[in-house]
């Protein structure tokens, strides 16, 4: 099978060596005033090939710091932080970011903006349009091509971001709480479509979140954090069968992970806050 | 109902709702014919003289006169010359200066202070001197109507060079974008609406630059022609000029505000208008 090509064959060595690694990450802000604040601390998890991993937490966890740091954006103070056993120093041309915010370009067309990194990256302009137009398909806007972001809703302009997040053809993608601006049933509907997306594309997806229901829901992990300093109380193996439908919510086992989940945060004294 | 009486009720109600849509258009207008009629029967009523303030009436000769014997379009076209090529020099200027202030906080820091300094001097202080140095031809109001247009067009494109959003210049960064790329396919972007702006407000001081630098030396222009009226006591004459002027102005500036609705076409209408000068 074609699809097997891209993936590492059983029994290959490569196959036990994560697409993300890492260990012993700190990461320190100064404030204004000098004083140090840990905003991530001893951080260990590794991401293997494929996986859908989701991260959790309560705002201020440094979630979101983890993140960038994972894409380059933001460099960290020790630790290691490998991607397919290279040491992230910078950004990566395999990794594709969605953040909160679609953040589409208002004077460039849907197709346009898809583009984009295929074009920062000097890729062969007819291939990447035509893996542009490909992904709008994947992600159920084609006809959409020549429409301006402005033209779009909240829910078809993160499906254009995420577009534009695979046309380079990344082996890992980043998500920033990509769904958290959309109301409760488009972030349902944009679940399902991650998944299908995810399925389809065989990428390695590290979603961050603060709806719980949404990690378990999405992920083969679920990495827990507390706040300040973000450290990792736990790491779950979510077992449920897939492909999943939203049905899956009301089941006992579904629940039993998200209160898992809530479990961490009652006794952090999370969720009192 | 026949066809017909379809067709104007149809006509008259096309009418009406342009009218719902820009009730500021006949109110303008009413405007106008009630200064211009109020200033004709002042003038008239008190027995102005035509030396202190002309009747609309004989501006309106005046300009026809003009525009008939050639002298008006003659030196419309000096003027108007002068405007546009100092515009063109002083936007110039003002993008490349703007650049790099924007870019370099260096350039900022060793520069900028100097730009400021040369900016507060009046421009009409220091038009004699330019015209000195570069004679009583076009040249000297070219020189003038630059060194004033190109401060607005400056101040914008440093302000629009940093405007681009933090998430919008970390996106780019995570798709490994360069500097260079940055700048190019996200900070000019930005940088368009302010530019523009600029562009709008300058492109109307050149218009004074021009007439500026024609009052302090010149021998043909729309500046040197109200001087010229103004000693013969030509009043409607100068006012006819005035008219030119305004109209020069007023398209100039529509000009531009077109190119801005083109090049800036994804601002809404009332966002473009908040962008500071």
């Amino acid at each position: 099978m074609p699809e097997d090509l891209t993936r590492p064959a059983g029994g290959d060595a490569k196959e036990a060596a994560p697409l993300i690694a890492v260990a012993g990450l700190n990461k320190t802000y100064r404030t204004r005033g000098g004083e140090a604040v840990a905003a991530l601390q001893d951080i260990n998890f590794d991401v293997a090939d494929g996986e859908l991993v989701t991260i959790v937490g309560p705002s201020g966890c440094g979630k979101s710091t983890l993140l960038k740091i994972l894409a380059g954006i933001l460099p960290r103070s020790t630790g290691d932080v490998r991607l397919r056993g290279r040491k992230i120093d910078g950004p990566s041309r395999d990794v594709g970011v969605v953040f909160q915010a679609p953040v589409l370009l208002p004077w460039r067309t849907v197709l346009s903006n898809v583009m984009l990194p295929a074009e920062i990256q000097h890729a062969d302009g007819a291939a990447s349009e035509r893996r542009a137009r490909d992904l709008l398909k994947l992600v159920g806007l084609d006809g959409f091509e020549t429409k301006y972001p402005n033209e779009l809703s909240g829910g078809m302009q993160q499906r254009v971001g995420i577009s534009r997040a695979l046309v380079h053809e990344p082996a890992l993608l980043l998500m920033d709480e990509p769904f958290g601006a959309l109301d409760a049933m488009t972030r349902e509907f944009m679940n399902l479509e991650l998944l299908r997306i995810w399925q389809q594309s065989r990428k390695t997806i590290l979603l961050v979140t603060h709806a719980i229901p949404e990690a378990v829901f999405l992920a083969d992990r679920v990495i827990v954090m507390s706040a300040r300093p973000g450290r990792i109380v736990d790491i779950i193996t979510v077992s449920l069968p897939r492909p999943r439908g939203l049905e899956i919510i009301n089941t006992p086992e579904f629940g039993r992970y998200a209160q898992a989940i809530r479990h961490h945060f009652q006794s952090l004294g999370a969720l009192d806050a | 109902m026949s066809l017909a009486e379809a067709a104007r009720k149809h006509a008259a109600g096309r009418a009406l709702s342009v009218l719902g849509e820009r009730p500021e258009l006949p109110l303008s207008i009413l405007l106008f014919i009630v200064v211009i009629g109020g200033w004709e029967l002042v003038v008239d009523f008190f027995e102005v003289p035509g030396i202190v303030v002309p009747p609309p009436s004989a501006v309106a000769v005046a300009l026809w006169d003009g525009l008939r014997s050639g002298s008006l379009i003659a030196n419309f076209s000096v003027t108007f010359f002068e405007t546009i090529a100092g515009f063109a020099i002083g936007a110039f200027v003002g993008l490349v200066l703007g650049a790099l202030v924007g870019m370099s906080p260096l350039v900022e820091k060793t520069l900028y202070p100097y730009i400021v300094a040369f900016q507060t001097v009046p421009k009409v202080a220091i038009a004699p001197i330019i015209v000195i140095w570069f004679g009583y031809g076009m040249s000297s109001k070219v020189v003038i109507t630059a060194t004033i247009a190109f401060f607005p067009v400056l101040a914008n494109t440093i302000v629009g060079l940093r405007a681009a959003p933090r998430d919008q210049i970390e996106l780019l960064i995570a798709f490994t974008a360069s500097p260079w790329q940055i700048f190019w396919k996200l900070r000019v972007r930005q940088a368009l609406p302010y530019i523009l702006v600029g562009l709008d407000v300058a492109i109307v001081l050149s218009v004074i630059g021009a007439i500026v630098g024609e009052f302090v030396g010149a021998q043909s222009g729309l500046g040197y022609l109200i001087l010229q009226r103004n000693f013969s006591m030509d009043m409607a004459g100068v006012f006819a000029i005035l008219v030119v002027l305004s109209v020069m102005g007023v398209g100039l500036h529509a000009v531009v505000r077109t190119i801005q609705k083109r090049v800036v076409f994804w601002l809404e209408d009332d966002q473009d208008r908040t962008i500071g000068a």
